[in-house]
């Protein structure tokens, strides 16, 4: 049987804090991360748990101005089900959709996702690729981290010992246009070997549709491909300013091959990711192309 | 140690056991309800699916803190009264949609939700929602074919209000 440590489980944030504050506890959340490492498989089980399931105040998706604002404790099924997320974030939609299946997408949450700071989680590099924010808070107050800065290395975060991912922001542009692709090893249920998220304007207004105006603001993200979710900021800046022809997913599926160092694993093979990525990111343009 | 009150198929229940103890195990060892299985342990083949406020998930990642005031459906509760079967269970007897039998209850649980929510008899929309659960017997078409039957409603012999007399 798994190891059992010690759980609080608050009803409020404050309560919370001052947990935190008192003593280091590992917060758990929709529990698809943790409750397996707690087999004791997946190396030390913390020593004390802090149940977060139970603060309301970490639910909610939100239109919010100019973003979208959802709970740290915002589910897979939420987000597939958020009529604002349909029309405003249709790529979280599409991302939560090939996370797990539904007894997975109905206790993952997007904040978990974000903490756990797996290199493979589904979700980042749409975050990253959405220039996302996330609100931390603790008994001391709140403080905003952009996602490009919030995991400097493997497995970890900006969070500091006492504080919680409170909500993620993710900021509305006008014109921009996201593509997501996983690939993993079955459709339903695998961990990635390769995830994409792209992100771009093409500045064509309204129904004026050119469909090889030139693409500013891009961003390429991706995951399963490095110790960390990564922006390729070198294949971006290939990318920026041109529009989606030939030449161009040409001269960023080249650019990303050479940009990437992933590593061979239990998953898949560094050669296996660096090509693969190339391709879907070739794909990507040519579809947004048309051609 | 601490109480957790819950109800487990309609029926209010508490145990007192440790905060971070799994769902499955409280199901299994607390309240003698053997029918969640356990099979993979770590979310990955959904054999201990059971229905948490009607949504389908892996007993196997619920810590039973997380229980607290919900409701639990469980195997157990499909059947109507001893000795019968629901009408999905039937169907699963009827095609064939069993060989070991280790995912059956979760295939189940699964396929309730997927009922429960006004699921019909499409073979896409089925498959995606057992695609949490897997069975290394049938090759699902079987257990596919179940579900189809059950939300088409037709194709079983039926006695009583929706149950089939086993004769036990």
């Amino acid at each position: 049987m798994p190891v059992e440590p010690p759980v609080t489980s608050p009803r409020v944030l404050a309560e919370a804090y001052a947990i935190l504050a008192d003593a280091p506890a590992r917060p758990i959340a929709g529990g698809t991360d943790l409750m397996v490492a707690l087999t004791g498989e997946l190396g030390e089980p913390p020593e004390r748990i802090l149940d977060l399931w139970h603060l309301d105040e970490l639910r909610g998706i939100a239109l919010d101005g100019d973003a979208v604002t959802l709970g740290a404790l915002t589910t897979y099924t939420e987000i597939r089900r958020s009529a604002v997320c349909h029309e405003h974030l249709p790529v979280l939609v599409e991302a939560a959709a090939t996370i797990g299946a539904a007894q997975i997408q109905n206790r993952g949450t997007l904040g978990g996702n974000v903490a756990n700071a797996s290199p493979a989680g589904d979700t980042l590099p749409v975050l990253l690729a959405a220039d996302a924010s996330f609100v931390l808070g603790s008994a001391r107050g709140e403080r905003t981290v952009p996602a490009a800065d919030f995991w400097p290395a493997y497995r970890r975060t900006a969070l500091v010992p006492d504080e919680l991912l409170l909500r993620i922001r993710i900021p509305l542009l006008a014109g921009r246009e996201m593509r997501f692709r996983k690939v993993g090893t079955r459709r339903a249920q695998s961990i990635s070997k390769v995830v994409v998220a792209l992100g771009w304007r093409d500045g064509r207004a309204g129904a004026a549709l050119e469909p090889v105006s030139p693409w500013s603001d891009v961003r390429l993200a991706l995951g399963s491909v490095a110790a960390t979710p990564i922006r390729a900021t070198a294949t971006e800046a290939a990318i920026e300013g041109r529009p989606p022809t030939p030449e161009t997913a040409d001269r960023a599926a080249e650019t990303l091959a050479g940009e990437l160092s992933p590593i061979d694993d239990v998953r898949s093979t560094a050669e296996y990711r660096r090509l693969v990525a190339a391709r879907v990111l070739h794909r990507l343009i040519r579809e947004a192309g048309g051609w | 140690m601490s109480a957790h009150r819950f109800t487990v198929n309609g029926a209010p229940v508490e145990v007192d056991v440790p905060g971070m103890r799994r769902l499955l195990d409280v199901l299994r060892e607390e309240l003698a309800l053997t029918g969640t299985k356990e099979g993979c342990g770590e979310g990955e083949c959904g054999a201990c699916t059971v229905l948490l406020d009607g949504a389908p998930v892996d007993s196997c990642l619920v810590p039973i803190c997380q229980v607290e005031g919900s409701s639990v459906a469980t195997v157990e509760g499909l059947a109507p009264s001893a000795g019968a079967l629901g009408p999905l269970q039937a169907a699963f007897l009827q095609t064939g949609g069993a060989q070991c039998g280790i995912c059956t209850p979760g295939m189940l649980m699964a396929a309730t939700a997927y009922l429960d929510a006004g699921g019909g008899p499409d073979d896409d929309a089925i498959r995606e929602s057992i695609a949490g659960n897997l069975c290394r017997c049938t090759g699902y078409t079987k257990i596919v074919e179940a579900i189809a039957l059950t939300a088409a409603g037709g194709g079983i012999r039926l006695t009583g209000a929706g149950t089939i007399d086993l004769g036990g």
